[in-house]
């Protein structure tokens, strides 16, 4: 068989994985389109016990915030690097990417574990489920991201820059920006609405 | 060490140990029945590893039909136990194993039965239809599917171990949370649903990647069968409300084991949202289901009146509004919620513009038959049958749909009457139509038609008998999910005309297994030679049947609607110039998408029972067969083109034998 055959079919399965994977964060934007509604309807529901205004801090959410905002700058970042095949900066910045993200998830996990200890966990209201299993759940999906970027850095760093590495580097990249994206929606409704 | 799990959870009642030991000695008399044919490298090789979407279609359908008799044989309980318990006498069922009974029957007929019949016709009709040679994503194909049987197996288990569900299909709150529900039977009905339910999702992708990218050259979107536009909507739908689902779900999940407040009845739970949500995802359910038998209907009706069908245009914009409008009419399951009149207008009126395209499709089909000239075969009955029985099902429903009536139809009989109306009459007899159609394509020899038609006729009397007296029930004010009612009712006689025709539906399934076994062993007979027995009008009867692994030696080029009709009738069409063979691209078979079901089937156990090491053991692999998948290169190759000559010489030489 020719070599054209086969960068055709390449480029052709490329083209259909990109695609598919649009789509599936699209079902995933829907998935978080639910939470949110259940966050809305149950944001009322203190039962009695302190709203988001008295829980939140919006300096150290805003730390959350920028973590994850640099770190999609440094994905991007990667990405054109990858685009010149120059593949220690390709590493150099998702090990950055990596940091930035893993530094979100640590804020977020002090958080929760810091409103647990003063008594404000899950179990005290429907709006406490609400905000912990909106926030919960984003969070949950950044853990899944830094997995699967360590399973690619190693692939990088093993197999180097092949087609195969710089269609999953791709998909990653649609995935990481869309939380940032999601974030900035959980940023301003659960926090900046919530301390009005 | 085992958490929830002792030997308690084993059942002692009878009728439910008779349940498990019959699950297990199937299980039993497969694995030996495997192990003396020294079948086993054979089912691994062939079966649970391929990435053929039409060997994943055939065993998604064996699969369908296995629920289906657990299914049914749900059904003939309850029908038995009404027609029995009037009064001084109990009948031969507990409340509670009642209550299972009714939530397992749903459960299994929606999610075990029905979703996996559609997605066993997707796989086998759509890329032949299409003219591709797979699916998009082959590998996620044999992952979703493992997903479902695990799935499948998890409701199997509950029989065995533990007990099911038993708070009706959809699992409303407060009754599904820990305090109303304390046993395992809700986890198994949440961990059940969700893993088939993320297949399903991978699935809808999968089809919707696979019409839209995969379509060979010239098949523009209005020159696609109507079968494919059905199910590309379908799964449009099931990517739109399937993540509702998973979300409506772990919610209540969370609930029930971390002790969260999303629905409960207290701490500011809103259980009204649980019932919101489950119907977000629940009303465009049904039309997940029926449109793709919307779609088989369109291809038996013109194949059967050997005409193209009417109203090609009509038809996919009918589909399309369905789609949209399906999406907007949830609240009229709880018009009695308390959303006040407006709000009920609302959902009120959408409900009723429902009827409108539907009525644009039923007198599309009517026109095609009109004047065609018609060969009674079984599919064309079933549509017969269809069309009769779905219209007076979507009337009973238009009668559902306003409000000030629905307050007195609500919750009784007259709504249980109603969709089965709509769901054995149209998805039940469209899948059954689609079945025996393309059953020749894939497996190379036809189905019985005595036998056949015997089928529809039970069916058809079997279905009215057993759900009129329902309807008249329902009126007279008999609500639904009763194990027990007083004798002054009155409803006794109504009952047992009811369980006399679920029996007649009983024979009609007799037929069709009898049907199958009888027309493998006659096999030779009702072998099909030509690829086209019907006389059909799409790129699948352009194909051998049953057609070889990589489908199409040549990826044909459409010029219009039913292009292997165009291609029979007209000389000049591209389909008879001389076939160029070449390399062809194929995925490899592959064992990670069984393996990673079962691990997840473990993890669910686990979280059924609250085994922490088990889930923990489950995580572990899983995430492991996931690292293996993502580290395997090698997952296609090619087929010499030299190989495909070969093949396609041998298919030519035995058609050219008969």
């Amino acid at each position: 068989m020719s070599t054209t055959a086969i960068t055709h079919d390449h480029h052709e399965i490329d083209e259909k994985t990109t695609f598919g994977f649009w789509i599936y964060i699209m079902t995933d934007c829907l998935l978080f389109a639910t939470i949110f509604a259940v966050y809305a309807v149950l944001r009322p529901s203190t039962f009695g016990g302190p709203g988001p205004a008295e829980l939140f801090s919006l300096p150290y959410v805003l730390v959350e915030t920028f973590l994850l905002l640099i770190s999609s700058f440094t994905f991007g970042m990667a990405m054109l690097a990858q685009r010149e095949e120059r593949k220690n900066l390709v590493l150099l910045f998702m090990g950055l990417t990596f940091l930035l993200g893993a530094g979100f998830i640590v804020l977020e996990i002090k958080e929760f574990h810091h409103l647990i200890v003063s008594g404000h966990s899950f179990k005290e209201n429907a709006f406490l489920s609400g905000f912990f299993g909106l926030v919960g759940t984003h969070g949950l999906h950044v853990f899944c991201g830094l997995i699967w970027m360590v399973l690619l850095m190693i692939q990088i760093v093993t197999r180097g820059l092949t087609p195969l590495v710089v269609r999953k580097l791709s998909c990653l990249s649609l995935f990481w920006h869309f939380l940032d994206i999601i974030w900035i929606f959980v940023f301003t409704f659960v926090y900046l609405l919530g301390a009005i | 060490m085992f958490g929830k799990l002792s030997l308690s959870a084993f059942p002692h009642e009878p009728i439910q140990a008779g349940g498990a030991v019959s699950i297990i000695l199937a299980m039993l008399a497969v694995i030996v029945a495997l192990t003396y044919l020294k079948r086993w490298t054979w089912l691994w090789k062939e079966w649970i590893t391929t990435t053929d979407h039409k060997k994943i279609g055939i065993m998604y359908v064996i699969a369908a039909l296995i629920m289906l008799l657990r299914g049914f044989g749900d059904a003939i309980m309850m029908r038995a136990q009404l027609a029995l318990s009037a009064g001084a006498n109990h009948g031969f069922l507990s409340p509670d194993h009642y209550n299972q009974i009714f939530t397992a029957h749903g459960v299994i007929m929606i999610f075990f039965m029905a979703m996996p019949l559609m997605f066993g016709l997707f796989n086998l009709v759509i890329p032949l239809q299409i003219g591709a040679r797979d699916v998009a994503y082959p590998f996620l194909n044999s992952l979703s599917f493992w997903l479902f049987v695990m799935g499948a197996m998890l409701v199997n288990f509950s029989l065995i171990v533990g007990e099911f569900a038993a708070v009706g299909w959809l699992a409303y709150p407060p009754l599904s949370e820990v305090n109303y529900s304390p046993g395992v039977g809700v986890d198994y009905y949440i961990w059940a649903l969700q893993i088939s339910g993320v297949g399903s999702l991978i699935s809808g992708i999968n089809f919707f990647v696979t019409i839209i990218k995969m379509r060979c050259p010239g098949m523009t979107l209005m020159k696609m069968p109507v079968f494919i536009w059905s199910a590309l909507c379908t799964n449009i739908l099931v990517m739109m409300v399937f993540p509702v689902l998973t979300v409506t779900l772990s919610l209540l999940f969370l609930d029930r084991y971390f002790g969260f407040h999303f629905f409960t009845s207290d701490l500011g739970g809103n259980a009204m949202m649980y019932i919101n949500m489950i119907w977000i995802w629940g009303h465009p359910e049904v039309y997940i289901l029926v449109l793709p038998a919307f779609g088989i209907f369109s291809e038996i009706a013109s194949t059967f009146a050997q005409k193209k069908l009417f109203g090609y245009k009509s038809m996919v914009w009918a589909i399309a509004v369905i789609t949209i409008l399906s999406m907007i009419v949830w609240a009229h399951h709880f018009f009695t919620m308390g959303a006040g009149g407006n709000v009920n207008a609302v959902f009120g009126i959408t409900t009723m513009i429902i009827s409108v395209p539907t009525g644009v499709k039923i007198f599309n089909w009517l026109f095609t038959l009109f004047r065609g000239r018609l060969i009674f075969k079984t599919p064309l009955l079933w549509l017969v049958g269809f069309l009769l029985t779905f219209t007076l099902g979507g009337m009973t429903g238009v009668m559902l749909s306003v409000p000030a009536a629905d307050f007195q139809f609500h919750n009784s009989m007259f709504l249980v009457a109603h969709f089965h109306n709509t769901i054995i009459g149209g998805v039940v007899f469209g899948y059954f139509a689609g079945f025996i159609y393309w059953f020749p394509k894939v497996m190379g020899f036809k189905l019985d038609e005595r036998l056949g038609k015997a089928a529809f006729a039970h069916w058809i009397v079997g279905f009215f008998v057993t759900f009129t007296p329902l309807y008249i029930l329902g009126l007279m004010g008999m609500t639904r999910r009763l194990s027990h009612y007083d004798a002054s009712t009155g409803w006794q006689s109504l009952l047992v005309v009811s369980l006399v025709g679920a029996l007649i539906i009983g024979g009609g399934v007799a037929c069709q297994l009898v049907q199958i076994a009888y027309s493998f062993w006659k096999r030779k007979e009702l072998v099909d030679h030509t690829g086209d027995p019907w006389n059909g009008r799409t790129l699948e009867w352009s194909l051998p049947s049953p057609p070889p692994f990589y489908n199409f030696a040549r990826i044909p080029t459409v010029t219009s609607r039913d292009d292997f009709w165009e291609q029979k009738n007209n000389p000049d069409h591209p389909g008879h110039k001389k076939i160029v063979y070449e390399d062809i691209h194929m995925p490899k078979n592959s064992g990670l998408g069984f393996m990673i079901s079962v691990a997840v089937f473990v993890c669910g156990f686990g979280l059924v029972w609250h085994i922490t090491w088990l889930i923990g053991l489950g995580l572990l692999a899983l995430f492991m067969f996931i690292f293996m998948r993502s580290f395997d290169e090698h997952t296609d190759y090619y087929v010499p083109a030299e190989e495909v000559l070969r093949i396609e010489n041998q298919l030519l030489k035995r058609k050219g034998e008969c």
